[in-house]
């Protein structure tokens, strides 16, 4: 098995081991155990949804520091669009960019700029024919990841090309070699990042032998020095950095990516519930008459990235109203460019994280047991066990990793014949429990209802 | 042999739970770590099948049999059966009504699709009494 990089981590001291985390996870890759949470290595996409939802913050992303720039002597920050939309009243980019290099960094490109390219050879690509249709976008590293471990059939269809931040930075670093003739290890290349994600992708790129980035840091991160540098901007110090369009800077947003292709038949989904809900149709071949589909983990798109600071139908207010000042578009494929300087240098692999056994004799006689033990689990759901579903632990017991002792329902159950044995919510009416009757509430709401309205306390015919 | 069996009832009432079965087969098959394509031609054919007796028929019951080397489906309902077999199978006929098709079905690729994405493929039906679908998808 591969060794897997994961920038999304636990913070053992903080994690209270409840069950929050556990519920909301996506590919189910939680579980408590030793009154703490753990993350399950092969499902994980780090898509960062444990880190939004844990109350405590136990949950947190791997992000460099800041120090880590000092080790190279030509230091490159590359924005991601979605930074722009975290910013009050901008309305020049430059401000963004020149504040950033000010921060310690010998130049300043934006992702955009390589969006914009990956959006030229896209449209180029699209209309060779080449690509398996619907074409599935390659830019969010948790879609890849979640395509990968549950939906293997659909490799096939992901656009095999360069994400604009590995673009970007190839780009990047081409051209600070030739202004400047030192070599690569001397360059720091690091991403300005919305995600876990996108950190997780750099130090292990599934679809490249080689490593683009150096680093990564987390916007959240960058905001409070960023902010007070600009600050201290005057007019006379900007430098006109910013070399991106509106086709660029929009794919901070879900929808932005797939408009950039000018074309209608495309979908843009994101969220990852509703992300999921597209694949699963996709798969099923339901989705055939679309040229493109954009898909995005985050809520928003990348404008409602995890590390990010902003609000994300704020912060995609704020971009569109920087986008009406720019060009269409900045940078585009010269006329006999070569695709292959931003196509994938290898396949991604399947990594099917869900399935039993490795042949389908042995997964049969471990389903069979594994419906048998659901079965006679509670149906409850309520996490206790340390699973998420009366399903999930039915899957552990038959892999192994837990025992029908951990539910708390089935050993309570063994005491006694009736249902006194289980808490008082989950009892049929006794003496201990009032069973609302359905009016109750009706009435409640009546009583407040006709209150609020004229202040009268009886209620009126 | 070892097996697998799986039943679902389709009922009809509700449209918006129509496509459960099938997205929970493609679930266990998934688990089972049976090929992307043999899953995929299981989940195609028989959406397409429980679909059909949602709108057509009324709902029905499905009954799934997992084996090493191949997914059984049987599909039947006591619909109104099938009057011009023929005509049905031809690609772009459809009877599905107006307010089915305004939510995208009625395409009249039904069970041309369950044919193509099925190995062996018997329809067994009579007006009046109903239609039974007997798929099989073979391991690949």
């Amino acid at each position: 098995m591969e060794n897997i990089y994961h920038s999304v981590r636990l913070d053992d001291e903080k994690c209270q081991g409840c069950t929050n985390c556990i519920k909301r996870c996506p590919t189910q890759a939680i579980r408590v155990r030793g009154k703490k949470a753990y993350i399950i290595s092969d499902r994980c996409i780090d898509c960062g949804e444990c880190i939004r939802v844990c109350p405590h913050h136990a949950k947190y992303a791997v992000s460099g520091h800041f120090n880590e720039i000092l080790k190279y002597k030509y230091r490159i920050a590359l924005p991601a669009p979605s930074l722009y939309g975290q910013f009050n009243n901008l309305d020049n980019v430059d401000y963004v960019l020149t504040g950033l290099k000010k921060m310690g960094f010998d130049d300043v490109v934006e992702v955009s700029k390589g969006a914009e390219f990956i959006s030229d050879a896209t449209r180029k690509m699209l209309e060779t024919g080449v690509l398996k249709k619907p074409v599935i976008s390659s830019a969010c590293p948790a879609v890849l990841r979640l395509i990968r471990t549950r939906f293997p059939n659909l490799i096939g269809n992901i656009l095999p090309l360069f994400t604009p931040m590995d673009f970007t930075a190839k780009l990047a670093r081409e051209q600070a070699k030739q202004k400047t003739g030192l070599p690569d290890e001397d360059i720091g290349v690091f991403f300005i990042s919305p995600c876990p994600a996108k950190q997780t992708a750099i130090k292990n790129p599934l679809c490249y032998d080689e490593q683009q980035l150096n680093g990564a840091f987390a916007i959240k991160d960058i905001y409070p020095v960023l902010l007070q540098t600009m600050d201290k901007l005057q007019p006379d110090d900007l430098e006109p950095l910013n070399d991106s369009g509106i086709i660029g800077v929009g794919w901070a947003s879900s929808g932005g990516e797939a408009a950039g292709l000018l074309k209608e038949r495309y979908l843009a989904a994101d969220g990852i519930e509703n992300v999921i809900n597209v694949l699963e149709e996709l798969e099923d071949e339901k989705l055939n008459d679309l040229d493109f589909i954009e898909l995005n983990c985050c809520t928003g798109g990348c404008v409602g990235g995890v590390l990010t600071v902003e609000n994300p139908y704020v912060a995609k207010a704020r971009i569109q109203r920087l986008r009406k000042f720019m060009p269409v578009s900045c940078n585009a494929l010269p006329d006999k460019f070569h695709l292959d300087a931003l196509s994938w240098t290898k396949e991604l692999q399947p990594s099917p994280a869900m399935k039993l056994a490795d042949n389908v004799l042995k997964a049969m006689r471990l389903m069979t047991e594994l419906k048998e033990i659901e079965q006679s689990l509670p149906g409850l759901d309520c996490g206790i066990c340390g699973a998420p579903s009366c399903r999930a632990l039915a899957d552990d017991i038959v892999r192994g990793y837990a025992s029908k002792e951990d539910c708390v329902f089935s050993s309570l159950r063994a005491k006694g014949g009736d249902d006194s044995w289980m808490p008082a919510p989950f009892r049929g009416g006794d003496k201990h429990t009032k069973v609302p009757q359905e009016d109750d509430y009706a009435h409640d709401f009546e009583r407040a209802f006709l209150k609020g309205q004229d202040g009268d306390e009886t209620p009126k015919e | 042999m070892e097996s697998i069996k799986l039943h679902y009832d389709v009922s009809a009432t509700d449209f918006t739970r129509a496509g459960a079965a099938s997205g929970d087969v493609k679930r266990t098959l998934k688990q089972l770590g049976v090929s992307p394509a043999t899953t995929r031609n299981v989940a195609v054919a028989m959406y397409e099948g429980e679909i059909n007796m949602v709108i057509h028929a009324g709902g029905g019951e499905i009954d799934v049999e997992i084996t090493e080397d191949a997914i059984k489906m049987v599909l039947a309902d006591h619909g109104p059966g099938i009057e011009n077999v023929e005509l049905a199978m031809k690609e772009g006929y459809s009877t599905a009504p107006d307010n089915i098709r305004s939510l995208g079905f009625g395409a009249g690729m039904g069970l041309p699709n369950i044919k193509k994405y099925s190995d062996e493929f018997q329809l067994d039906t009579k007006v009046g009494e109903g239609t039974t679908l007997t798929l099989k998808v073979y391991m690949k």
